[in-house]
């Protein structure tokens, strides 16, 4: 599976839980700490992100950037070898 | 958790250049910084940030000026459409829009909204639509729902007494100087890919001057609903989507 990773601003971030309900992997929750404007920040709680974005795209507050694993070269394509089949 | 970046990722999503770093003053879980940050998108990605001026309504969304790095002019309330045709017309090669909510829009500013659209006036009108006065405490608005409580009807809009919640939408998409007319919703990320998408082929529509396009977001108010932002996009697809269904409106078959 692809891996990624999210970095949310912490201050930034009011703690709505949008990403927290639109993460297909159930990676993210809320920090236990709170920022300067007292609220509970996003942070991911599990090592299985995908960077999807989904959670950059519904975060009102542009607080989320996300990584992903460089994909590598392309596979050369395979050969189909004529089967014998008929 | 300890997941890091290394020199093996790549950034894949960030926010938008055009989009400045002050902290937005919205409500936790609020539909407009979705709106805003699209639209810086789209702005970024078209490479037009420097030709497009953006009109702030009076709202929610007034300090929209301090979020948008592109040149913005306030209007006075309701009045966005109506300085923005002023814009286009003195600067006929910028691309221009105006940003305004539902009380803006669909009540103090109707004449000015039909009456723009009607001159088939070459700018693109962002309608954020969430039923709501959300910056004065949640007083009922045109566009709230028959039985919605909010501060004004506490027992509930009454249809006999105040009317219907007004579709402006559909009733502007009769008008034949509107070109593209759509609605969209911020609350999934594929609602916000589509929204996306609008946007580019309203700023496309812009540059060949086909007319107003004209897009509505239902969005939510967690605050003026008193809800958290999750029961609120939750309330809004089960109670605003029968009303105000997303989808296209009018269409010009060269988009189809």
């Amino acid at each position: 599976m692809i891996s990624g990773t999210i970095v949310v601003a912490s201050e930034i971030c009011k703690g709505c839980e949008l990403c927290i309900a639109s993460c297909p992997q159930q990676s993210l929750g809320l920090s236990s700490s709170i920022n300067h404007k007292g609220y509970r920040f996003a942070q991911l709680v599990q090592d299985n992100c995908t960077g999807c974005t989904n959670c950059a795209l519904v975060c009102p507050d542009s607080a989320i950037t996300v990584y992903r694993e460089k994909k590598t070269a392309k596979r050369a394509p395979q050969m189909v070898i004529a089967s014998h089949a008929a | 958790m300890n997941s890091t970046v290394n020199e093996q990722m790549e950034v894949v999503y960030h926010k938008p250049q055009t989009l400045t770093d002050t902290p937005m003053h919205y409500c936790p879980g609020c539909g407009h910084g979705v709106v805003h940050r699209v639209l810086m998108e789209v702005i970024d990605e078209m490479g037009i940030a420097e030709r497009t001026v953006g009109v702030a309504p009076v709202g929610c969304s007034v300090f929209a000026y301090h979020y948008m790095n592109v040149d913005m002019q306030e209007a006075a309330h309701g009045r966005a459409s109506a300085v923005a045709t002023g814009v286009r017309r003195v600067l006929p090669d910028k691309f221009v829009f105006s940003y305004q909510g539902d009380g803006d829009l669909a009540a103090i500013g109707t004449g000015e909204t039909i009456h723009t659209i009607n001159r088939g006036e070459n700018i693109l009108m962002v309608f954020v639509n969430n039923g709501i006065y959300g910056m004065t405490g949640g007083q009922m608005a045109p566009t709230s729902l028959c039985g919605m409580v909010t501060s004004t009807s506490p027992y509930g809009r009454d249809a006999a007494q105040v009317g219907h919640p007004l579709k402006i939408t559909e009733m502007i998409a009769q008008l034949p100087g509107a070109y593209f007319v759509a609605r969209h919703s911020v609350h999934t990320p594929s609602a916000v890919r589509k929204l996306k998408k609008a946007f580019k082929a309203s700023f496309e529509a812009q540059k060949e001057k086909k007319g107003t396009c004209f897009i509505e977001v239902v969005s939510n108010c967690p605050s003026g609903w008193k809800m958290t932002p999750n029961e609120s996009n939750a309330w809004m697809e089960q109670h605003m989507f029968p009303h105000f269904p997303p989808g296209d409106i009018k269409v010009p078959a060269s988009m189809k």
